[in-house]
């Protein structure tokens, strides 16, 4: 019962103390899980971020999720992911449901066509990031070639962004590794 | 069948959203807004807006709140579900065979090909945003609100949540 509250309790730390999304929560996440309860070693918890980063999808709940199932199989599991994303969703319902409730006055609609311009920046961003990001792991001419090429498929031609990815995904799979021996670690 | 949509609509970002969290909105906003046009990019920049704001993964709330005003309680259950399990239920049964392969060069690619995907999606979103503003609150509006939380967010490393209630007020009094 106690371990079960523990878990409860560090992921709701992590879960209303993460600003910036998952990704920002997991130095918060190493702090319970190794520092404070210590249910992994340092390394282990390494390795275990390298490893929700293979795999698609939001990080954090994968690392909770998949650390509440070791410290306490699957009833652990369900209690951290709940622990880690509850708390929020039900603070953002709450507080959309009352700005929606506002709707018709003019001021709200003020309020809320200033925010249009502030999430587009952010995304802007986010672009540059992931872009850099592409960049550095490609390199500047494929990074271009491929962007062009991705364009024009999703804005001029309208494909489903979810088959451009799974192509990407087979391709890499598929595509044949250089012979370089002794990658391990 | 709504609820299938729903299921649906966080599945696909849940699946391939590589890159965490934030590589899944664009993959969200496709689903939520050009396909199922369940909102608008006004209503889905405010959802974004309090998401960034709040603390807590993204994705997960931006699922809960969707689903929520598409289906209730239980249709907030299967957004989250849709976006989490698929690849924490990878995570658990597949960690063993995942850590031998997790310094593969086929496994270093699947994420290193997604992000020039996840990159353009939301180059165009953030196109999509602004051109929204445009039409709504004009040009000099748009690029003086853009410059002014670009300052505060990147330069300055003012809290993203501040800048956001800053717009809303600004908003509230002149706009």
């Amino acid at each position: 019962m106690s371990k079960q509250w523990n878990i409860f309790i560090a992921f709701f730390r992590v879960g209303i103390l993460g600003y910036g999304g998952g990704p920002a929560s997991i130095p918060l996440i190493h702090k319970e899980v190794v520092d404070k309860y210590r249910w992994m070693s340092s390394d282990e918890f390494g390795d275990l971020v390298a490893l929700g980063n293979t795999l698609p999808g939001p990080i954090a709940t994968k690392l909770a999720g998949y650390i509440g199932y070791r410290v306490s199989g699957v009833l652990g599991l369900l209690n951290a992911v709940i622990a880690t994303v509850l708390p929020t969703i039900v603070l953002m319902i709450i507080l959309l449901s009352t700005l929606s409730s506002f709707k018709d006055f003019d001021w709200v609609k003020g309020m809320t066509a200033a925010i249009v311009p502030v999430v587009g920046m952010m995304l802007l961003v986010l672009t540059i990031q992931f872009l850099q990001k592409a960049i550095k792991g490609m390199g500047w001419m494929p990074t271009i070639m491929m962007s062009i090429v991705i364009f024009i498929l999703l804005s001029l031609l309208n494909v489903h962004p979810g088959i451009i990815i799974g192509a990407l995904l087979i391709f890499a799979l598929v595509k044949k590794d250089k012979v370089k021996e002794g990658s391990s670690s | 069948m709504k609820y299938w949509e729903i299921f649906l609509a966080f599945f696909i970002p849940g699946i391939l959203g590589y890159g965490g969290g934030p590589a899944s909105i664009p993959l969200v906003e496709n689903e939520v807004v050009k396909r199922y046009e369940w909102m608008d990019v006004q209503e889905f920049s405010e959802v974004l807006a309090l998401a960034n704001s709040l603390p807590g993964p993204i994705a997960t709330k931006m699922a809960g709140f969707i689903g929520y005003n598409e289906g209730g309680i239980l249709g907030a259950f299967i957004g989250v579900f849709a976006i989490v399990a698929p690849s924490l239920i990878l995570m658990v049964f597949l960690l063993g065979i995942l850590y031998k392969y997790k310094d593969s060069p086929k496994v270093k690619r699947l994420t290193m090909y997604v992000r020039p995907v996840i990159a353009i999606l939301l180059g165009l979103m953030a196109y999509r945003f602004f051109f929204e503003s445009y039409t709504g609150i004009g040009l000099f509006q748009t690029i003086f609100i853009t410059l002014g939380s670009y300052l505060l967010i990147e330069r300055v490393k003012i809290h993203p949540a501040f800048v956001i209630i800053g717009a809303f007020v600004y908003g509230g009094f002149f706009l």
